[in-house]
């Protein structure tokens, strides 16, 4: 590591507000029940709606019969595609409900019951009578799928197509190849509040207030605007606390949209929150990824033809095409390189974000395989990623503002301990190894307002319509004004959450800190050098000075600008049951400047949690009969449980660049995921010699690999 | 969820009273796996009698060494008990590789038993399932059915029990006792307390209408035995077996006298296997025969689609837990 451009943080002093391991302003409020959540507004007259899924995964609805649920008691009225108001336009067609009679995949809602109770809704919701004209349907996904074609972009706005160079010329000429195909399944989200909207219309006032668990109120209100025809000012939506989103929060979902048709209709505030059992099919999921990646390398390592092929699905509702291959156009410097997608629109759910789309299951594939290029090679699989560093962005060729990966690998193989390749270690039946696998997450920027205001008191409020999903914006938003304030941290308070605050961007693609924080920061700025020109006390009504970056965050950089990683794994493989523990977890990061450790390691960690998940235990299967997910609640969907985790370490690089934003941030609430699973998959490959290619690895797949016999698998090299 | 009765019954007998009085009424303990599939629609009882307040709640020790645990004694306090955890070590084990800790503190010895299967199918109203709605076909036979039975499965269903609890007890022999109607008591074995689903899957036991479990009984006879509960699973802890096995063991002088092993996760009951058992009897238990004897008993076994898996895990499971009471594991010092 340069001692020039990098020092690691923990040999770095705060004597700032930002850099300091701040508490979270809201955690006394939410570990004490205090902190309400959308569903937990209890306004007067409350009703409740509950959604009725579609129970064919394609074909049409031939009659909707409410007699039954309407006959209830305490039931107000059940909305069905016949009946339901009209919609304005919007850009996403997952939220045209109610709107035909199309059934494009099993849980798409067809029907909406309202009643007095929540009971009394979903008992309604149960005794409509939905008859359906069924056709076959398709959920598989395989290589060779008739429908697959090229977009035109993929997720991210990327071409969805790039080559360099003649890769399949150099591929054939490499004296070392690698060609190999990996899988990730789809999967879930899954955020512990479950996607949920209370909304209330004032039809005196003509105004529309919703609380939306959401991860930026600002976007929905503007979708439902054109959804409702109604004007941005008569709509507020506020998300004071969200209970995590990962992404699945990111635009409106149909809640929402629900939710406020259900309170125009009966004139009553409506609370709406999804069962888990329906959120698998409504609220997104990761699109399930093969991956074909051929690696073609010289004999000292330095890669000479790079291919990433990327086949993915999509629904019949909206194209999402899971922009995986994209990593690959950023890592390692290679002149002949394709990275591709082709998408086929299945009968499915319509995928949507999934905490770092893309990176996540691209990293998977791309480290992995140089994993396997590392075994061809006889080469330590962390000097195989020194060796082919990148000194410019691949693709681009523009110069990275900050790129500090060979760091990352060196400092955590000194942290964890890395020896490079060793013989893997036996203990009884249990087989141990390690693994390393690189990072990357691009920095992304979007524009925001915020207003800061001074008060005779001395005291500060800063407004901006951040959402805290769970990371600690809040708490990092007023160390970043209390520094441009040059006040204590105790003077400011924060008004978050609310679409009616200056308006602000979503909580998504680790933009949230950098984006509003940069409004924030120019808004104390400009708040500063107003009080600084003022003469005398303060009036009574203080003084306020607002920010808008739109000009700033939409400004080209010459810079490529991504956020990047190191993880090291450890695990164990039962040879008795096939059953995979991690016993550590090291992630070293370098993404900007960290703004306050404590949150931002929760973050590192909480990503590497989800890898591990990932990487072990999280699968959603799509059922070939019936055409919906099978892992419909957290009992079936196996998220990590406390034994499951180990000790994981999170570091990182203290980066300074100068191409951010004032604070000098990248965004860190993704780039914890992106290397976990291959470094995992990689550490059981050394601990047993066998390479799965199949995410998860669980007992069934771990256990037949290391059945005696030939490989079945086979081994690259 | 449907409006329902509730009863909290005083005695037995005013349980048993209020169950006949009640058409379509259930025993409410724990709730734990009840309450959710009520949420679920899939039981919509017309009443619930809640027996979680009656006087079962005390583990007592038996004359011949036994002890009667109460139908409602919760799953937390039956894993921790000193006599459980002496003389019947597999059910402290297997107790404790089920549910999370807030589950266990609640969940009662009676309620795991009869807790129902986790089939996604059974759980999922829109979908076919003869166990929920006989004649309605099976949902999971031709959709995914990775966790499901390779041992005992009808053309009707294919769901396995999920209790860790209930396969200990098989291996134990322990009784279930059940109180009836007409105040009779009476006892089935604890291995014989499910059924296989055949052509009455709706049916999981052989419990008859309005009998209450009022404890379970651990005999004298496997008390101190060599034991083991092992569980193969997908995460650490809070998943169901993919497939579990429990082992008593006595020895003498390097041959069994008496084995008994039950497989979990792989069939509609807790599977005891008494053909490996027979094999075993009066042998050696060398890794050879245990293999030879286990595999005798998976001959059996008809996977389907996705579960073939489920077999070698069984076999292994089994021929390593075996090995760890005999003293012949691989691992274990006394062999190289």
């Amino acid at each position: 590591m340069s001692p020039t451009t990098a020092t690691v943080a923990s040999t770095a002093t705060a004597t700032t507000a930002l850099g300091a391991s701040v508490p979270r302003r809201e955690g006394r409020e939410k570990v004490t029940g205090a902190a309400r959540y959308a569903a937990e507004q209890h306004l007067p007259l409350r009703a409740y709606a509950w959604p009725v899924p579609a129970t064919v995964a394609r074909g049409r609805i031939t009659a909707v019969d409410t007699t039954g649920a309407l006959a209830l008691p305490g039931v107000l009225g059940v909305l069905t595609p016949y009946d339901a108001p009209r919609l304005g336009p919007s850009d996403d067609p997952t939220l045209q409900l109610l709107q035909d009679t199309r059934v494009p995949h099993r849980g798409w809602y067809v029907a909406l019951a309202i009643a007095d109770t929540l009971e009394g809704a979903r008992a309604a919701a149960d005794a409509v009578r939905v008859t359906y004209e069924s056709e076959p349907h398709d959920v598989a996904l395989y290589e060779g799928h008739p429908g697959l074609y090229t977009p035109e972009q993929v997720n991210g706005g990327y071409p969805a197509h790039r080559e360099q160079g003649d890769p399949d010329a150099a591929f054939a000429d490499a004296p070392v190849r690698v060609d190999v195909r990996y899988a990730v399944p789809p999967l879930h989200n899954h955020a512990m509040e479950p996607h949920a909207a209370t909304a209330d219309w004032d039809a005196e006032r003509g105004h529309l207030t919703v609380y939306d668990s959401c991860q930026g109120t600002t976007v929905v209100r503007n979708v439902l605007a054109g959804l409702f025809r109604l004007s941005q000012d008569q709509i507020t939506v506020l998300a004071e606390h969200v209970g995590g989103g990962f992404g699945s929060k990111g635009t409106p979902r149909p809640h929402v949209v629900l939710a406020v048709m259900a309170t125009r209709y009966c004139g009553r505030p409506v609370t709406l929150s999804l069962p888990r059992q329906h959120m698998a099919a409504t609220v997104g999921h990761r699109a399930p990824t093969l991956h074909h990646i051929r690696l073609g390398a010289r004999p000292d390592g330095t890669l000479t033809a790079l291919v990433h092929e990327v086949t993915t699905h999509t629904s019949q509702v909206r194209e999402f095409v899971e922009q995986a291959a994209v990593p690959a156009r950023v890592m390692y410097a290679v002149q002949d390189s394709r990275t591709t997608h082709r998408v086929t629109a299945l009968d499915v759910p319509t995928p949507s974000w999934m905490r770092a789309p893309g990176e996540t299951p691209g990293m998977y594939a791309l480290e992995s395989a140089m994993d396997e290029l590392a075994d061809a090679l006889g080469m330590d699989p962390v000097e195989l990623r020194v060796r082919n560093d990148a000194p410019t962005e691949p693709d681009s060729g523009r110069p990275f503002s900050t790129r500090h990966l060979v760091e990352c690998l060196r400092d955590g193989a000194r942290r964890f301990g890395w020896t490079g390749r060793r013989p893997p270690l036996r203990e009884g039946p249990l087989l141990i190894g390690t693994g390393v696998a690189a990072a990357t997450y691009p920095v992304y920027i979007a524009p925001s307002g915020a207003r800061a205001h001074a008060r005779p008191d001395g005291s500060y409020l800063v407004e901006v319509n951040a959402t805290d999903i769970g990371t600690g914006a809040r708490t990092v938003l007023a160390q970043i004004a209390a520094d441009a304030l040059h006040v204590p941290l105790d003077a400011v308070s924060l008004a978050i959450g609310n679409s009616a605050l200056p308006p602000g961007a979503v909580a998504g693609g680790s933009t949230g800190t950098a984006s509003w924080g940069w409004a924030v920061h120019d808004a104390c700025t400009a708040l500063t050098e107003r009080l600084a020109r003022h003469q005398g006390p303060l009036p009574a009504a203080g003084l306020s000075a607002s920010a808008d970056t739109t000009q700033s965050a939409k400004q080209k950089s010459p810079y490529a600008r991504h956020a990047f990683g190191a993880h090291f794994a450890e695990v164990q493989a039962d040879t008795v049951t096939g059953e995979v523990r991690v016993r550590r977890l090291l992630g070293v990061y370098a993404a900007g400047r960290i703004l306050n450790p404590r949150t931002a390691r929760s973050q590192f960690i909480g990503g590497m949690v989800m890898g591990l998940g990932m990487a072990l235990t999280e699968h959603s299967g799509l059922d070939p009969a019936f055409g919906d997910f099978a892992e419909r609640d957290l009992a079936a969907y196996h998220v990590p449980a406390n034994a499951d985790v180990p000790a994981i370490e999170a570091h990182w690089i203290d980066e300074h660049d100068k191409h951010l934003n004032p604070m000098g941030s990248k965004g860190i609430g993704e780039i914890g995921i992106v290397g976990t699973a291959a470094a995992i998959g990689n550490a059981l490959c050394q601990a047993t010699g066998r390479r799965l290619r199949e995410l998860p690895l669980t007992p069934d797949r771990v256990l037949a690999a290391l059945e005696p016999g030939p490989e079945a698998a086979g081994r690259a090299g | 969820m449907k409006p329902f009765g509730y009863v909290r019954a005083t005695s037995l007998q005013a349980a048993a009273d209020a169950y006949a009085a009640h058409p379509g009424s259930r025993y409410l303990a724990g709730g734990t796996n009840l309450v959710d599939l009520m949420k679920l629609g899939v039981e919509t009882p017309g009443a619930l009698i809640d027996v979680s307040r009656l006087p079962l709640d005390e583990i007592r020790e038996l004359p011949d060494g036994g002890l009667r645990v109460g139908a409602t004694v919760r799953n937390s306090d039956l894993a921790a008990d000193p006599l459980v955890r002496t003389r019947y070590p597999l059910l402290s084990l297997a107790l404790l590789s089920g549910a999370s800790g807030q589950l266990r503190n609640v969940a009662t010895t009676g309620g795991n038993l009869l807790q129902r299967t986790r089939c996604g199918y059974f759980q999922d109203l829109s979908k076919p399932c003869n166990k929920r709605e006989p004649g309605s076909g099976c949902g999971a036979r031709d959709g995914l059915h990775r966790d499901h039975a390779v041992l005992g499965h009808s053309e009707h269903c294919i769901a396995t029990h999920p209790s860790d609890m209930a396969v200990a007890l098989a291996a134990l022999d322990a009784e279930v006792e059940l109180y009836g109607a007409t105040g009779t008591t009476r006892t089935v074995a604890a291995a014989e307390f499910h059924r296989l689903p055949a052509d009455r899957p709706e049916q999981d036991t052989v419990i008859r209408p309005g009998e209450i479990i009022t404890a379970v009984i651990l005999p004298g006879a496997a008390a101190g035995s060599l034991s083991l509960y092992r569980k193969a699973r997908e995460r650490a802890s809070y998943a169901f077996a993919l497939a579990s096995v429990a082992v008593v063991l006595d020895l003498d002088e390097g041959r069994v006298r008496r084995v008994a092993l039950a497989f979990g996760g792989l069939a509609h009951r807790p599977w005891r296997a008494t053909t490996a058992e027979a094999r075993l009897t009066g042998a050696v238990p060398s890794p050879d025969s245990v293999r030879a004897a286990v595999d005798a008993e998976l001959a059996r076994a008809r996977p389907l689609r996705d579960n073939a898996y489920k077999i070698p895990l069984a076999r292994n499971l089994a021929c390593d837990a075996i090995a760890e009471l005999a003293g012949t594991h691989p691992g274990s010092p006394a062999t190289p």
